[in-house]
């Protein structure tokens, strides 16, 4: 079973996120980047499963050229290969171009399953893994928190509120796994050393047949008009207990008609 | 001239700072005061392999250089640990490597590539040989296919955590040889084969080092375990000593960065008289100066371990490292301590156990007095004193 893994690299944990001003987005150039950690639990599900059931792990990222260490770090883990979108031409993409840009990436790939991670620690818009499915025509199970496989279906626990709800679904699909997934695997050294050896293909949009007014800033649907700081909070009312402690609480409640 | 890491040397560093932060202050704190081996910390590294970096791909290992292993040992400290717990798993089958038969090789080193077999005890020093190695006096006396070890060691660190140790013994009474540094050999012993002939008397000592004074009862080492030829062991060792002390210089780096970051954050947090500590210069000029100390050791040290790799002479280099990080890491030692006040003493802050702990490398495993001795004589050609 051949997987291929959308994983976005993004600026370490212990990086203060900056927006430039003028631009609206991330400042992404010149801070430590990592695996996102999310997309490291999709990786680690990828190599269970091909693990068991055989087949090659393909990372796909699309990101800016610091985003090779975390590439190196899905193949220290023990990702097959990796595919890199690395093109001025997407910066400013929205979730849209993303996925267009993602998916056109995966069909060029041996896959009969893509996993993603329910969502990115950076932007976590949550939008991007339906939107590759819609473009693959497959099928998208979301908030994965068990895969199985059984020959060309896969079996899927889907988290609900109350529970789980079991899933099944032929091959190829698409599956976003939720954060708690597994505890991703760290690198042995001599994966780290292996990596070294195995191969990132490069790709711009043009490369994907995407002409320059479908991706990047220039094909996004979506404009960020401003960004800032929310508000300060107010200063929250306490209560001070003399006994009547319950009712104040009550009647606060009452009065902005939560009861 | 390249100052720049290569991306698989950020890497390392990178996974090692990661697999560290399993093991914070607390975790080193409790082992330190219990006076435990930090075992989980040991089985972690193992199981993902970093201590095989050395060992050749050909026997399991990594085959990587003494600058990466170095980088791994450096981290180790830096992030608050104690390296020299595992550091010897790491190098001391670099003396089979080096001079074993491939018999030898073939049955060792894969299992501790792996894991399973732990080496990382080296009996040289004994009470009335200190620094002085070519007097030791430890007997191994050959009797069949065998050979019969008598005699006793001190500071011997690591055996009752370790299946094999190497052993350096006189195979020709002192008297005997010409040359003084002949005479000596290097066995591999096998420690759970000989119990009960090898007497291990654990020491106490100021830091959580799991050192032992052995008393040798006719303890039997087949021929087969002879590494190397007879009478040419302290040569051996001697191959070791530069590996060894580029990795000792670079864990003192390592524990000098730890003791920078921790002063300069608390100076800049403490207030007395009503303003940050760290802007008396009493207090920041000791934490820069140590830095500057740290940063021209660390310089000294990777050209060591450049030349190392490149395989070239660099006896010179890899002291000098060894000297300038060990002083270098103790003035930064002191410098945090001063800057903690009275809270340096209390064991929660961890500055007086890594304290304690940085100091050791300026006298083990060769005191700076000899280094320097090494470099007057050696590297200057002024008289000797031994
Ligand atoms: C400050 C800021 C400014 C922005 N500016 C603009 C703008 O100017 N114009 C605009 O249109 N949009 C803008 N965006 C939106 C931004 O481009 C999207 O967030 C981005 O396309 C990806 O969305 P996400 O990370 O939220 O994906 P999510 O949907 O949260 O990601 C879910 C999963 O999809 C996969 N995935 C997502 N992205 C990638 C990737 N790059 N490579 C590989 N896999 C991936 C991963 O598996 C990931 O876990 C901005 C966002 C922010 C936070
Ligand atoms: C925690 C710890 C772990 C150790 N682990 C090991 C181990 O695993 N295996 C092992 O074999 N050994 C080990 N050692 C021993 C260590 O290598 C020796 O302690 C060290 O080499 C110094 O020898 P010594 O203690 O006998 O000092 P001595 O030789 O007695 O020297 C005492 C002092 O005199 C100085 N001195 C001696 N001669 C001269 C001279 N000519 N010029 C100037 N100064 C001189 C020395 O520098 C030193 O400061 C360990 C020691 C310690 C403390």
């Amino acid at each position: 079973m051949n997987v291929v893994v959308c994983g976005k690299v993004i600026p370490a944990s212990s990086v203060t996120i900056e927006i430039d001003s003028n631009t609206k987005r991330m400042v992404r150039k010149g801070v430590p980047h990592e695996l996102d950690p999310a997309a490291a639990s999709a990786v680690e599900e990828a190599l269970r499963l091909t693990e068991k059931h055989g087949g090659t792990v393909i990372l796909v990222t699309m990101g800016i050229s610091d985003a090779t260490i975390g590439i190196r770090n899905a193949l220290a883990m023990g990702a097959t290969s990796a595919v890199h979108i690395l093109d001025e031409a997407v910066a400013g993409s929205d979730t849209l171009g993303t996925a267009k840009i993602l998916a056109a990436a995966i069909k060029k790939q041996p896959f009969d399953l893509v996993i993603c991670a329910t969502e990115s620690s950076d932007s976590y818009s949550g939008i991007v893994p339906g939107q590759i499915a819609y473009f693959l025509g497959v099928p998208p199970v979301t908030f994965a928190k068990e895969i199985s496989v059984a020959g060309s279906t896969i079996i899927i626990k889907r988290q609900s509120e109350s529970g789980y709800d079991l899933i099944e679904c032929a091959l190829p699909a698409l599956v976003a796994v939720s954060s708690g997934i597994n505890e991703p695997r760290y690198p042995q050294l001599k994966g780290i050393m292996a990596a070294k050896k195995k191969e990132i293909k490069v790709y711009t949009a043009a490369d994907l047949g995407l002409a320059p007014d479908q991706v990047g800033e220039n094909g996004a649907r979506e404009k960020v008009l401003t960004v800032g700081r929310p508000a300060k909070r107010q200063a929250g009312k306490v209560v001070t207990d003399e006994g009547d402690g319950g009712k104040q609480i009550a009647d606060f409640l009452a009065e902005i008609k939560v009861i | 001239m390249d100052f720049n890491m290569t991306p698989e040397q950020q890497q390392i560093r990178a996974e090692i700072k990661r697999v560290c932060k399993e093991f914070p202050d607390a975790y080193w704190r409790e082992i330190d005061s219990k006076k435990e081996y930090p075992d989980a910390f040991v089985r972690k590294l193992s199981e993902l392999g970093w201590l095989a970096a050395l060992i050749p791909e050909e026997f399991g290992g990594t085959g990587l250089g003494i600058t990466e292993a170095s980088i791994i040992l450096e981290e180790i400290n830096h992030s608050g640990g104690v390296a020299t717990a595992c550091h010897a798993q790491m190098y001391t089958m670099g003396t089979l490597l080096r001079h074993g038969n491939e018999e030898q090789k073939k049955r060792y080193l894969p299992k501790i590539a792996a894991g399973e077999l732990r080496l990382q005890a080296f009996g040289v020093t004994e009470p009335d040989s200190g620094s002085e190695t070519t007097k030791l006096q430890t007997t191994a006396v050959r009797r069949g296919d065998k050979y019969l070890i008598n005699g006793q060691k001190i500071f011997i660190s690591r055996v009752l955590q370790s299946d094999l140790m190497l052993l350096l013994a006189r195979t020709t009474p002192y008297e005997e040889v010409k040359d003084k540094t002949r005479g000596l050999s290097v066995f591999i012993v096998d420690l759970k084969e000989n119990q009960g002939k090898l007497e291990v008397k654990p020491l106490d000592l100021m830091i959580n080092h799991h050192t032992n004074q052995l008393f040798f009862d006719n303890v039997e080492v087949p021929i087969e375990n002879l590494v190397g030829e007879e009478g040419l062991g302290f040569r051996y060792i001697i191959d070791g000593w530069n590996a060894e002390r580029i990795l000792v210089a670079a864990e003192a780096v390592g524990d000098g960065r730890w003791f920078i970051e921790r002063a300069a954050k608390y100076a800049s947090e403490r207030i007395v008289f009503g303003r940050a500590i760290g802007s008396n210069q009493g207090i920041q000029f000791p934490i820069a100066q140590a830095y500057a100390q740290i940063e021209a050791a660390d310089l000294v040290r990777y050209q060591a371990a450049t030349k190392f790799d490149r395989q070239e002479k660099c006896g010179a280099e890899a002291n000098m490292a060894k000297l300038l990080a060990s002083e270098a890491a103790w003035a930064a030692a002191n410098a945090c301590l001063t800057t903690h006040g009275g809270y340096g003493f209390a064991t929660e802050y961890d500055v007086e156990r890594k304290f304690r702990e940085t100091r050791l490398l300026t006298i083990a495993p060769v005191s700076n007095n000899l280094v320097l001795a090494y470099l007057g004589q050696h590297v200057l050609g002024m008289p000797k004193s031994y």
